[in-house]
């Protein structure tokens, strides 16, 4: 067998936190109870669905808690490989298995009852509000990428432990915001949802600078990112070599997410009742988003 | 009216103006960046950036010893191996040059050479090839564990290549020098293509503030 089968180091934390395997437990454990409960109200939850839930929890929990978090703060190609988990495929597969309602089934009934005190949920609400509008949902998502790209900012981030986890941290966090804006469908959003038409722009549109960025580093003849020769390479690579699948694996496979997140947006038009319905209209006049956005997925 | 109120504020802030704050918010946050400039270092500022001074290590006599055995000097903490054919004697000379330039003031400087080849860096080994630098120079041999430790504080890696024929084998490793202040603090970080000019200079201006 193959050393890192054998070898448990290479699935134990190199920087265990708490907090991770905590949030980790806590979200498999509300999983599985949903998925028992939905079970025996008869309302069975699909095992692909189920399944690409665990994939994608596996996956985000596997870059930030085994020896592939070592590996890359150690690599740029590596990194750019878990960023591109973290911010790309992780929260994907998490948000079109659309586990709100198994997670909400999951929570025991004593704690559903708890209602959460205004000042928490308001502040709460309103951010969520905030990101998801649909200039500055697109706008952070492209613009966490090409901050911790920063080159002075990215070396920061290399040797600063806590910047480093921040880092982590945000790309998970603002990957699932910003794929489950895109991908969720309208009703499981509220009023303040984008329209699926809206969705398809912004999706192309992020596929643009992601393009570009790959590009510049795959294309840049030396090194942009000395950090890793400085806090040495985890394995032998020249660094150009390293360089060119780091902005590959930048520039490929990020633009691959926008087209399966428009085909994902285009499954909700043909199969979700409630797009190619005329919606009662809530909010109108000025207040209300782009209205002409908004509606392109409903043709009334 | 109680009615109105909210409605008149709501419609105020939506959407138009959440853009616009977060252009404000964007840009305050970089001012605060700019204006953020300390003193000037010819090396790279890495204050507040790495974990303080902190270690149990051997050192080239077999005495244990601790990062508190070097508060009150400058230590610059650089990882290496005694058989490294170019970067670490490259780097150490340059040092050790920076040191000479310094004067009579080397002496409130430390550089801790931590192998990262304990297996063959014996204390021994290690003390023969620092004395080769200067007296300010000292080896420092971690077992295992405490190499896996520092390598995690530091962020630091190191990897054994294939051992040839006769079982000789390099090390890749960092070339990264720590330097801290006499208080345990990181402050720069040296690189292999700085001159020793520059390290002086920085060395000068920290023994200075401090």
């Amino acid at each position: 067998m193959p050393p890192f089968v054998t070898d448990l180091r290479y699935l134990l934390p190199w920087q265990f936190s708490p907090t991770i395997f905590t949030i980790s437990a806590v979200t498999v454990a509300l999983y599985v109870r949903g998925l028992r409960a939905l079970g025996r109200s008869g309302d069975r939850v699909g095992f692909w669905r189920a399944f690409t839930f665990f994939l994608g929890v596996a996956l985000c929990y596997a870059m930030l808690q085994t020896y592939v978090d070592y590996l890359s703060a150690h690599m740029f190609w590596i990194h750019r490989f878990q960023h591109l988990i973290l911010h790309h495929i992780g929260p994907v597969l998490i948000v079109l298995a659309a586990p709100d309602r198994v997670l909400r089934a999951g929570i025991p009934a004593g704690l559903r009852r708890v209602r959460i005190a205004a000042w928490i949920r308001r502040p709460i609400q309103l951010l969520f509000r905030f990101i998801q509008h649909p200039l500055i949902a697109p706008t952070l998502f492209v613009g966490i990428i090409f901050f911790w790209l920063t080159p002075s900012i990215h070396f920061t981030a290399m040797i600063d432990t806590r910047r480093y986890d921040l880092m982590n941290w945000g790309m998970l966090a603002d990957g699932l915001l910003f794929w489950w804006i895109m991908l969720a469908p309208r009703q499981a959003q509220g009023s303040a949802a984008i329209g699926y038409g809206a969705r398809l722009v912004i999706l192309s549109l992020v596929a643009i600078p992601q393009l570009l960025l790959g590009a510049y580093i795959t294309l840049h003849t030396t090194p942009l990112y000395p950090v890793y020769a400085v806090c040495g390479r985890a394995f032998a690579i020249s660094p150009l070599d390293d360089q060119q699948l780091g902005g590959l694996l930048t520039w490929i496979p990020a633009a691959m997410m926008s087209l399966v997140g428009i085909l994902a947006v285009l499954h909700h038009i043909l199969h979700d009742p409630e797009a190619t319905a005329v919606r009662p209209r809530r909010r109108t006049g000025p207040a209300a988003p782009p209205a002409a956005a908004r509606d392109l997925g409903a043709p009334a | 009216m109680t009615a109105v109120l909210p409605q008149v504020i709501r419609r105020r802030h939506r959407p138009a103006a959440l853009p616009t704050m977060a252009a404000a918010l964007i840009l305050t946050g970089l001012l605060a960046g700019c204006a953020r400039n300390g003193p000037h270092y010819a090396l790279q500022s890495i204050k507040g950036l790495v974990a303080p001074l902190d270690f149990q290590l051997t050192d080239q006599d077999g005495k244990p010893v601790t990062a508190a055995d070097y508060r009150h000097d400058i230590v610059m903490l650089y990882f290496g191996y005694t058989e490294c054919p170019d970067e670490c004697p490259t780097t150490l000379t340059m040092l050790a040059n920076a040191l000479h330039t310094l004067g009579p003031q080397a002496s409130q400087v430390r550089v801790l050479f931590v192998s990262v080849d304990p297996r063959r860096d014996t204390t021994a080994v290690l003390k023969r090839y620092v004395n080769n630098f200067g007296p300010e120079f000292v080896g420092l041999r971690p077992d295992q564990a405490e190499l896996t430790a520092l390598s995690k504080r530091y962020r630091i890696s190191y990897h054994y290549e294939k051992p040839d024929k006769y079982g000789n084998y390099a090390v890749d490793h960092s070339s990264a020098i720590f330097i801290f202040d006499r208080d345990g603090r990181a402050r720069l970080l040296g690189l292999s293509d700085n001159t020793s000019q520059q390290v002086a200079s920085d060395l000068r201006r920290l023994l200075a503030s401090s």
